[in-house]
């Protein structure tokens, strides 16, 4: 661990890193917001002394050394330099999801025993307003928004300016203090503590070190040759790893521009207006922005639909290659150039992709076909597989080494290891410090030499060096009759249909496996449009005939291909149903990262499952939903119960073995 | 000049003021048609005040009248005290009021942003020549403008649709619009012809809020027309009840609910 610390450079805490980007890149921009229509800048001197009067308003205010500071809201510079100026008096910032229900706050909040919360807006005031009485150790609350404040009780309550008001009028009795605590801070301060969603039981509070954050951004950084002057667009939840990592970890490494949109919706037109050189998304991004280009492209006139269908066809076949750097013929590379000036730069120019230099997809599993055609374009999208407990970084996929079906090698200083059960251990420097007051957790997780326990199931592809994940250790099980379940992977192949939202698997220790599915409202209603065919809702959508049979075609393809592996070819779907309403992170059906909870599921639609294996061909439920304000309704539906075509012979090949 | 000796603090902290405008023994009729017979009551400085009543009750005529659409033949119009003389309605605009449509009246062709910003109009002072040069005086001042546009647009929360054409949205996003529109005049006094109108459960809450914060925020006196009950006794501070042109009932709304005439009148009573 020695030599880490001279490799930072004496960099070992976020304060120290404004510092010298305030010194170094002074008159660079840091952090641009667009508000009131306008892109709204700050460059690393501003930024610098924003967070300092914040940091005195800190102290002024009472924060103490090792307090918690809670801090909800989307993302915005002010909330940035919250978690930085929380650093700098040596408190923990702690940031939360901003749609977790007012239950979900409770609980984090109370477990971390926060003193201090800052939030964005009046929704989240109110949300922790209503569970204060809970929270025996909140003593103050700080506000961004003023909006609708004013009539609150402002014993608690603080507006944002206000504090970095007070704390530039104590500047010269404070600063002092400041300085002394800030230069306590070293590699071993904790940096952020991050709550892991958890796709069961409660979160638990990842303690992050700076060791941890700043040693995975140099290295990640140096990996993808990050400069000073990247842009990158942030609008990822505030609370999850990668977002820390990115908009604060290399941003303040590298010292580049960190953009937030004006607003959630209005997140499309922003990232076209900054046109980031380094971007990251989860899958559905990448899904929503292709569909919505192939959507725009049925409205197109005849001569630009042919235009860009032929070009894209040959992108598809040399595009990739061209990328990586492998040999292409000369009138493929001229067809290419030209394709490029009539199509692939226009379209990448609309969809915010005309700078980018580096991209990457993580969090779930991204079908080959989006994958491939964003490559194709000449876009250098790549993968990567990371946990929080890694401060991101396990394998990331070098440039010219990149494959839709698997993750990557071993990001730099990271170790990896399989054990017999063909569950994947890492350690790194970024491996976590411990999860906040659970000893057992910490103790279960990582053992005495710093191997952490992912939970994966994976292995490195012979040849390539390549690791290739199957699906979680603890969701693989064995079927009746022996052979692998491994759900994951069969719903991935489900999931890149594009009519298809979300689908469970299920099928351990049975003898056949059965799904729920989800389809899609976006596709499927724009397919229900140009069919005429009227709904009214998503349960009437989902349960109409039409969209039954081609969610079947769907299935029986993905059955066919299941078949063709000779290890999970039992994992083939025999029956399944359209479910009634959408999986919802509310009903505690997902993680508020859109994973599905497996058991929760199972739990739930008990009486589905029991008709999905019991041979009938209909099924009435009722369903218990949260609405989004908290309330509490339910749905009746009776569900089609569908058979799909199996692969004859498989089953048994398998059995056989 | 404004009597303030009425003035008090509701419960949730906001300060009513005295009178701004007073209507005093209103009668409109259109030919033999009498839509509103004697009617008087006030709108005070900083409140939210609700007209409601059955279909055909005059609330909509009521509101022409205090826009100053309608000239009533008997009664008078007292604005800040003063008896207003009949005016075209750009002049009753520079008087600082600013009112939104039942059947939304909005500029379909044009943008989010150019129907807002027509709101600002009144504020605009350069002629016609240097506008369409748009050079000097014309620039800042079309600057300026936008400046409290978009701050109207933040507001309202509509700017992801700041630069789509009208036409293309929705109905409850329109009705935001127009919203957006006449509050752009910066107006003292707001009126509202049935914003809630044909909007669903949510839609219903977020204007209700806006509603609500405009008054906060700005201290715009509002006077509305709605047919939701729930949401006119939320958001009001004082209610009038008409009824075939009549007023039956006027006051808070716990008075107002539990007025039998009102009762009669919205559930029904055998006349003998």
């Amino acid at each position: 661990m020695a030599q880490m610390q001279t490799g930072a450079q004496g960099m070992q805490s976020l304060p120290a890193l404004l510092e010298r980007n305030a010194a170094q890149f002074g008159s660079a921009p840091a952090y641009r917001e667009k508000e009131f229509g306008i892109w709204q800048c700050w460059t690393w001197a501003e930024t610098a002394k924003e967070i300092e009067a914040l940091a005195l308003g800190l102290v002024n205010l009472g924060v103490n050394e090792g307090d918690f500071v809670a801090i909800i809201g989307r993302n915005r510079p002010y909330l940035y330099w919250s978690m930085v100026a929380a650093q700098a008096v040596g408190a923990v910032p702690v940031p939360l999801y901003q749609d977790a229900v007012a239950e979900e706050m409770a609980y984090v909040l109370g477990h971390c025993g926060a003193r201090f919360v800052i939030v964005g807006d009046q929704e989240q005031a109110d949300k922790v307003i209503e569970i204060q009485d809970q929270l025996h150790q909140f003593e103050h609350m700080i506000y961004l928004d003023p909006r609708g404040m004013r009539k609150y009780d402002h014993t608690q309550l603080h507006q944002f300016s206000h504090i970095q008001d007070q704390g530039r009028a104590a500047h010269d009795e404070l600063i002092g203090e400041l300085k002394k605590r800030q230069a306590k801070l070293d590699y071993d301060s904790t940096c952020v503590m991050l709550y892991t969603s958890g796709t069961t039981g409660k979160p638990k509070g990842v303690v992050l070190s700076n060791r941890n954050v700043i040693q995975s951004a140099k290295n990640s950084s140096e990996f993808d040759h990050l400069t000073q002057g990247e842009n990158i667009l942030s609008y990822l939840p505030m609370a999850w790893v990668g977002d820390f990592i990115f908009s604060i970890g290399q941003a303040y490494w590298c010292g580049f521009c960190v953009n937030c949109p004006e607003s959630q919706d209005t997140m499309m037109t922003d990232l076209r207006e900054i046109g980031p050189t380094y971007f990251f998304a989860p899958p559905r991004v990448f899904e929503g922005q292709l569909t919505n280009v192939m959507i725009r492209m049925e409205d197109a006139g005849a001569l630009k639909r042919k235009m860009f269908h032929h070009f894209l066809a040959h992108a598809k076949k040399v595009g990739g290659d061209i990328l990586d750097g492998r040999p292409v013929g000369m009138m493929d590379r001229l067809k290419y150039a030209l394709g490029n000036v009539l199509v692939y730069g226009p379209l990448k120019d609309t969809l915010g992709y005309g700078r980018i230099r580096v991209g990457y997809t993580a969090g779930e599993a991204i079908g080959p076909e989006i994958f491939d055609f964003y490559r194709s374009l000449g876009i250098n999208l790549k993968q990567l597989y990371g946990q929080t407990e890694a401060t991101v970084f396990i394998t990331v996929q070098p440039d010219g080494e990149v494959r839709a079906d698997t993750v990557g090698v071993p990001a730099p200083e990271v170790e990896i290891k399989i054990d017999d059960s063909g569950e994947i251990h890492y350690r790194s420097p970024g491996t976590f410090v411990e999860y906040f007051n659970n000893p057992e957790s910490t103790a279960s997780t990582k053992d005495a030499e710093g191997w952490v326990a992912t939970g994966d199931a994976g292995f490195f592809e012979e040849g390539s060096g390549h690791l290739r994940i199957i699906d979680r250790a603890k969701d693989v099980g064995k079927m009746a009759d022996g052979s692998m379940f491994a759900p994951k992977y069969v719903e991935n192949k489900l999931k890149f249909y594009p009519d298809i939202l979300e689908a469970v698997l299920f099928g351990n220790g049975r003898d056949r496996c059965v799904a729920f599915i989800n389809i899609d409202l976006t596709a499927v209603g724009n397919w229900a449009e140009r069919n005429n065919i009227a709904y009214a809702s998503y349960q009437e959508l989902a349960g109409h005939p039409q969209v039954l049979e081609s969610i079947r075609s769907h299935v029986t393809e993905v059955n066919k291909s299941v078949a063709e592996d000779p290890m999970l070819s039992g994992c083939q779907v025999h029956r399944f149903v359209v479910l009634h309403k959408e999986l919802d992170a509310d009903d505690g059906e997902m993680t508020r990262t859109r994973k599905v909870r497996r058991r929760i599921v199972e739990e739930k639609f008990d009486d589905i499952i029991t008709a999905l294996y019991d041979g009938s061909e209909q099924v009435s439920t009722v369903t218990e939903v949260t609405y989004e304000d908290g309330r509490k309704g339910s749905i009746k539906a009776t569900l089609t119960i569908v058979d799909a075509d199996v692969k004859p012979g498989a089953v048994h090949k398998v059995a056989a073995e | 000049m404004l009597d303030n000796s009425l003035s008090y603090v509701t419960d949730d902290g906001r300060t009513i003021g005295g009178v701004v405008m007073e209507m005093k023994n209103i009668t409109l009729r259109f030919g033999g048609v009498v839509a509103i017979q004697d009617i008087s009551f006030d709108i005070r400085e900083g409140e939210i005040r609700a007209i409601i009543g059955p279909n055909g009750a005059g609330k909509s005529s009521m509101l022409n009248v205090i826009s100053g659409f309608y000239v009533p033949q008997e009664g008078e119009v007292l604005f800040h005290g003063k008896k207003r003389p009949p005016m075209r309605p750009y002049e009753v605009a520079r008087q600082g009021i600013a009112r939104t449509f039942q059947n939304i009246a909005l500029f379909e062709g044009m943008s989010v942003l150019d129907n807002v910003m027509t709101g600002r109009l009144n504020y605009m002072k350069t002629g016609l020549f240097s506008q369409a040069l748009w050079k000097g005086k014309a620039e800042a001042e079309e600057t300026e403008n936008r400046e409290v546009v978009e701050r109207i647009i933040d507001f309202l929360e509509i700017q992801h649709i700041r630069k789509t054409p009208v036409a293309r949205l929705p109905y409850g996003l329109k009705k935001r619009v127009e919203l957006a529109r006449a509050l752009a005049a910066e107006p003292k006094l707001l009126l509202l012809d049935e914003p809630m109108a044909g909007m669903n459960v949510e839609e219903k809450e977020d204007m209700s809020r806006f509603i609500l914060d405009v008054n906060d925020e700005f201290g715009t006196t509002i006077a509305l027309i709605e047919h939701d009950m729930g949401v006119v006794m939320d958001l009001s501070d004082r209610v009038v009840v008409m009824d075939y042109g009549k007023k039956i009932g006027d006051g808070t709304p716990d008075e107002v609910r539990n007025n039998q005439d009102v009762i009669d009148a919205y559930l029904g009573v055998s006349h003998d």
